[in-house]
């Protein structure tokens, strides 16, 4: 593989300008310090709570995902060019889903084959033809980001449906904050945390026609065992929302009310952070005690705006993410700003062969798979893994695409053997409104802290950092 | 607020008191069984301390009946299989904290959160007397800093009231069960009024409340168990007493039927036990009956409780 990139020291051991203050921090300051505070800051995360529950690890119910306490930067001039794709990217997936549940005009041209959309286990039919508030679907979006190179981002992953991770980037702010004081004053940092201000706004943008002027917004969680509950009830806290559960909800001719102590209160916007199976027992799984019973028939009604919309599942599966270049062609006549991973589609025959044939080179991943799990990355794995996924490549080819390893950059990390480069990823949330696009500048920035691995996943041992963007 | 909000600060109020005074009467049981017999030492003081407790029959189905030390400390503080025990009090308090997060302060959450991690060190198994003592004054200490937290950074609304409701309907249940046991347990039928061995008894329940200072100040005289009951019952200075949990719990659920424009049973009932505490006098309830004015008072805070779930928690 190819030296990666590293986001503060050029391949001739020069600075990076955005990281010229911090560099000298760094040496400035002893190792023993930085430990220190590190120590601070895990305390710091425990007591508060801030913890994250890994599905089947019995031991570690709740676990800490790992704070490395040296923030990675981007320059201002980077982070504007990055938000511009970022919206354009977003602007496209709305457009597109509206689509798919409408005139299909995609579809009829050929662009995206339609299996891919009435095949998908994500597609709703309920959607179809079914008008959402305000035209739009996806109004919380987190778009995953690599960088190559100085100038080179790539779209690594949409998520278009609940994706997760904006408190650790305003909590992580937060302790840097706390932790670090000098840093920020030699270094002009752009605030994130009027996130949940732009957020509560454009919640209350997306209400219903139907709603009050000051439209009754919420936060539906699946409860305290949900992994992300800490999430759920930190957006709930700063959004000054209530935080509820399915249960707490209930339909009477088509509007939704919540159960208070002074009775039934109508709710207009749900920012629901349950999977669309669980939302309503009649319309989707029967089983589901998560969700609230005609939710749907409400849904339909126009009563109430669900955030993200229903089935917007059929935009953020990794087969479509090969089209996002064409679908932004199609819908915007405009060039992507951003960049995808070269993608082989193993449903396509000749993109298979070369796959099968090149497996020790690509990453192989499901189709609808997340989370880090179920793939394959070839350079790293032993012979008996590539020949397990050349059966299951050969098996159900439409489940899988291939990418080339990207050398991810990296950026110096605190580790067990002290200030080392290991690889990182990025992730802007990106809200749209009934109004405009709002993106708060930074994101959460995951990475990978053992020496060469590329798997960011918190699931899979991958820490975060504080994202600055600096003000220039 | 949602109801389940205010259910979830009720009973997370409730078991945060319920440690406190589990702890405390740990303390004075572990006290009272190390004084010699003739100053009221007795081998049934961990017995008492378990009907105080109101667990006593769940803990004749779990261990039989042997009653001693190491049993009933483990049993009141750490049995998983005692729902009322320390340590449970506290998980469930924790997990009623985490679903309601956002309808908590920070310092409240920090509290809670901090205990719960902190009784994850402390183990049942080989609990020395003085780990013992430690681990109760953390419990105390713990429900203090609770109480502080939420007095001093909530906002007077109606998460602060229901809060409180709770905290004083558990309050009142533990002293009126508190005084009930004591008199009718400890008290042998042979011993003198006034003797060596009632004066200890008496003493330990006010340090069970720690109000035993506040008796001296209040009434100036020795211990008397009438003085001891008139403390405990209608003394309003004295923050345990049922007459100052009822005018507590009065006093917030008028608020919250302000604040919603609207009351209900929940008041009336309240109202009612205030005055009847108002008018009562302390020669009265003797002559009637303590055990049976204590009774009366438990089923009718039991009804109130039921009805402050009937009309705002569910």
């Amino acid at each position: 593989m190819t030296v990666a990139f590293d986001e503060m020291t050029n391949a001739d051991g020069s600075i990076r300008s955005a990281y010229a203050a911090l560099a000298r921090w760094l040496s400035d300051v002893p190792p023993d310090v930085l430990d220190f505070r590190r120590r601070e800051a895990e305390f710091i995360f425990r007591r508060i709570g801030i913890t994250f529950a890994v599905y089947g690890d019995s031991d570690a119910q709740e676990r800490l995902i790992p704070f490395d306490i040296i923030p990675r930067i981007l320059t201002g001039g980077e982070w504007s060019r990055l938000s511009k794709g970022l919206e354009q990217r977003t602007k496209a997936l709305n457009l597109y889903i509206k689509d798919v549940y409408s005139k299909r005009d995609i579809l009829k041209a050929g662009i995206v084959p339609e299996d891919l959309v009435y095949q998908n286990p994500v597609f709703r039919p309920e959607m179809n033809g079914q008008k959402v508030p305000h035209d739009l679907y996806v109004h919380i979006a987190g778009i995953d980001v690599v960088r190559v190179d100085a100038d080179t981002f790539y779209v690594l992953e949409d998520n278009a449906r609940t994706p997760s991770g904006v408190s650790y980037m305003l909590e992580n702010r937060e302790i840097m904050m706390r932790l670090f004081p000098e840093l920020f004053a030699e270094n002009r940092v752009a605030p994130v945390e009027n996130y949940t201000d732009e957020l509560l706004a454009t919640l209350k943008s997306l209400a219903p026609t139907t709603a009050t002027s000051d439209p009754n917004v919420v936060v539906l969680t699946p409860g305290i065992y949900n992994s992300a509950y800490y999430e759920h009830s930190f957006l709930a806290d700063k959004l000054g929302v209530e935080l509820v559960e399915g249960r707490d909800l209930f339909i009477k001719n088509d509007i939704v009310f919540m159960r208070t102590t002074e009775g039934p209160k109508r709710v207009d916007v749900i920012y629901r952070r349950l999977d669309d199976d669980f939302l309503d027992p009649l319309a989707f799984r029967p089983d589901s005690a998560l969700g609230v019973p005609g939710l749907m028939s409400a849904y339909n009604a126009g009563n109430v705006t669900l955030t993200n919309a229903v089935g917007t599942g059929v935009a953020d599966d990794k087969a479509v993410y090969s089209y996002m270049p064409e679908i932004i062609r199609f819908y915007l006549g405009e060039e992507p700003l951003l960049k995808n991973v070269p993608t082989w589609r193993c449903r396509e025959p000749e993109h298979l062969k070369y796959v099968l044939d090149h497996l020790h080179e690509l990453v192989v991943k499901e189709v609808h798979g997340s989370g880090g799990y179920g793939m394959l990355i070839g350079p790293r794995a032993d012979k008996a893994q590539i020949e397990l996924f050349r059966n299951k490549l050969k098996q159900d080819p439409t489940n899988f695409i291939a990418q080339p390893t990207l050398a991810l950059s990296t950026c110096p990390t605190f580790v067990e053997e002290g200030i080392a480069p290991r690889h990182v990823d990025l992730r802007p949330f990106v809200l749209t409104g009934s109004d405009r696009v709002r993106i708060v500048p930074g994101g959460l920035t995951r990475v990978a802290l053992q020496a060469g691995s590329l798997v960011v996943n918190s699931s899979q041992g991958g820490g975060t950092k504080d994202t600055w963007v600096l003000d220039e | 607020m949602l109801s389940r909000t205010a259910d979830n600060l009720y009973w997370l109020a409730r078991y945060m008191e319920r440690a406190d005074c589990l702890a405390r009467i740990l303390d004075v049981t572990q006290r009272l069984a190390q004084l010699p017999t003739a100053y009221g030492g007795s081998t049934n003081e961990w017995r008492s301390a378990l009907l105080t407790a109101g667990c006593a029959d769940l803990f004749k189905q779990v261990h039989g009946d042997e009653t001693n030390e190491q049993n009933v400390v483990s049993f009141l503080a750490f049995a998983p299989e005692n729902p009322s025990s320390i340590r449970n009090c506290f998980e469930i308090a924790r997990t009623n904290a985490r679903s309601v997060r956002t309808a908590l302060t920070m310092e409240m959450w920090e509290t809670i959160n901090s205990a719960w991690l902190e009784l994850k060190r402390y183990s049942t198994k080989s609990m020395t007397r003085e780990e013992l003592a430690r681990f109760l004054s953390f419990v105390k200490e713990t429900s203090l800093r609770f109480d502080g937290a939420a007095y001093r950074t909530m906002l007077r609304n109606d998460a602060f009231w229901f809060s409180r409701v709770g905290m004083y309907v558990e309050r009142a249940d533990n002293t009126a069960r508190i005084l009930d046991v004591k008199y009718h347990v400890l008290l042998p039928d042979t011993e003198h009024v006034g003797g060596p061995l009632d004066y200890f008894q008496w003493a330990s329940i006010l340090r069970s409340v720690s109000a035993l200072t506040s008796f001296h100040w209040v009434y100036r005289q020795s211990v008397k168990p009438w003085l001891v009951a008139d403390l405990l019952i209608l003394n309003a200075q004295m923050p345990r007493s049922l007459t100052s949990c009822y005018q507590n719990i009065t006093r917030y659920l008028d608020d919250i039927a302000a604040y919603y424009g609207r009351q209900g049973s929940a008041q009336r009932i309240a109202r009612t036990t205030l005055t009847r505490l108002g008018n009562s006098r302390m020669d009265d309830i003797f002559q009637t009956g303590l055990h049976e004015f204590i009774d009366g008072f438990v089923v009718e805070n039991n009804r109130l409780g039921a009805t402050v779930t009937d009309q705002y928690l569910l």
